[in-house]
């Protein structure tokens, strides 16, 4: 690699790992502001976005550059395309907390109800997921990657959980109906967070081995990743 | 080229060890070669991609420190069998060379020698052969109303593809190039390389190439030369976006070469 290509992705991947964790600090102030009521850091995540939507399209644009400048192949080409797509999943992902905030905002303007569920439990698996999987991509850690991928059956059944209990909730107080669907709904959104984070552990499998396994987990969910 | 596996190989390349003057400069080379295919080598400099290249047609064969074990086999027949004509197999076997040389005579004239030589007299049949090769080579327009004009006239650009028709126009089987465009610009370059696409529909070509990202372009598959071995021979989509090998990997992103 040509010293000047070396320093554009050196460049680009401190970019997209500081990004990541401005994304991963927005999904915790999110989480939180949910569980300790608190309006002013809802309002924080929400301002937040306009700014993790600006990087993301600096990043895109840095990629584009790198492409039509340098022309990358092998690993260099991977890591491009993995960056690319990384970039777009933490932009849902700040979306998706934005969207959180929002509800929260709702939330704290009716009266208190009690959580249909264990949203810490999600929340955690979540936030971990999230985590493990940009840990993966700056270590190169595919078999992090596929753990990641392992967890999000987890947090899909929390979710799944989530709608009964809703139901039950809403039969019980049928005049706190808005409020428990803005409660499913941020259930609904910190399962997206937790897809994104499988997507992310995708695309870091993609960089590193050069499989694409996205429409294959159920193979390796069930241990054969190495057949 | 579809799927190689299951044609049959026009070039098979078994067991190749060639030395000069007693020294290994292509070591235990097994390829493949199918018809209709082109087929790129890359590799740095000293790797024996030129020496494997010329070993196809025998021009190794004018240096006496030349020796070779294995076999090349041409439509199954070994090139360094005692009865095989060598005018006839670099006929079969032509090959474009880095720097054009073209013949101090007119653009028709450098076109019909080789045919000439060959025994073909026909004027008709000529004048066929020197229309067909140049628009293969992608230079009829540029030159159909100055054939009987010197070659030397031609741009840079056109000249090597004159060298393309030249060989063109004894009909071979299996084209061999050896870095045709490093002195070319990039118009030149895409002209050449959209020549070498339209000519597999009936040919095989073998393409040594320094430059990686021809060999992107134009090649159906890619073989890694190091150091007088071949490393790894792949579909080039794979060897350019995942190589098995980690030297491959290394020399293509530029790591080294």
């Amino acid at each position: 690699m040509s010293r000047h290509l070396e320093s554009e992705i050196e460049k680009l991947k401190k970019r997209i790992l500081s990004l990541g964790a401005t994304v991963e600090e927005t999904v915790s102030h999110a989480i939180k502001s949910l569980g300790e009521r608190n309006a002013q850091m809802a309002k924080k995540v929400i301002a937040t976005d306009s700014e993790i939507d600006q990087r993301e399209v600096d990043i895109e644009e840095e990629c584009q550059k790198i492409l039509a400048l340098h022309q990358p192949v092998a690993h260099d080409l991977r890591f491009i395309i993995a960056v690319l797509k990384i970039n777009a999943e933490l932009e849902h992902i700040g979306d998706a907390t934005v969207n959180i905030a929002e509800r929260v905002l709702f939330l704290l303007r009716e009266e208190t109800v009690d959580f249909p569920f264990d949203f810490q439990e999600m929340a955690q698996k979540t936030q971990s997921m999230l985590n493990r999987s940009l840990d993966a991509l700056v270590n190169l850690d595919a078999a992090l990657a596929y753990a990641v991928i392992r967890s999000d059956d987890e947090v899909d059944a929390i979710n799944r959980d989530m709608y009964g209990r809703t139901q039950e909730c809403i039969r019980k107080s049928p005049e706190r109906v808005n409020s428990y669907i803005h409660l499913l709904g941020i259930s609904r959104h910190i399962e997206r967070i937790a897809d994104h984070a499988s997507n992310i552990a995708e695309d870091v499998i993609y960089l590193v081995e050069g499989k694409i396994v996205r429409h294959h987990t159920e193979d390796f969910k069930h241990g054969v990743e190495n057949e | 080229m579809t799927e190689p596996a299951e044609i049959r190989a026009k070039v098979q390349v078994r067991d190749l060890t060639v030395r000069f003057a007693g020294k290994e400069t292509l070591r235990n080379l097994n390829l493949d070669i199918y018809p209709n295919e082109r087929l790129a080598i890359i590799g740095p400099a000293s790797s024996g991609k030129t020496t494997f290249l010329r070993c196809l047609n025998r021009l190794n064969d004018l240096q006496h420190t030349f020796s070779h074990t294995g076999r090349i086999l041409l439509d199954g027949k070994d090139v360094y069998d005692p009865d095989v004509d060598l005018a006839g197999l670099r006929r079969r076997m032509g090959m474009v060379y880095a720097v054009p040389e073209p013949l101090p005579w007119t653009i028709y004239e450098n076109l019909v020698f080789g045919p000439r030589l060959a025994g073909f007299r026909d004027k008709d049949d000529l004048d066929e052969r020197v229309e067909r090769s140049l628009k293969s080579a992608y230079l009829w327009e540029e030159t159909k109303d100055r054939l009987h004009q010197p070659a030397h006239n031609l741009s840079g650009g056109q000249q090597q593809r004159l060298c393309l028709a030249r060989v063109l126009a004894l009909k071979p089987e299996v084209l061999l190039l050896d870095e045709p465009c490093s002195g070319l610009d990039p118009i030149s370059t895409a002209k050449i390389e959209d020549a070498l696409v339209e000519l597999t529909e009936s040919l095989s070509i073998i393409l040594v190439t320094n430059n990686t990202k021809q060999a992107s372009r134009v090649s159906d598959r890619t073989a890694f030369f190091l150091m007088g071995e071949l490393i790894e021979v792949g579909p080039t989509q794979q060897i350019f976006t995942k190589p098995n090998h980690e030297r491959t990997d290394a020399y293509i992103t530029g790591q080294f070469g």
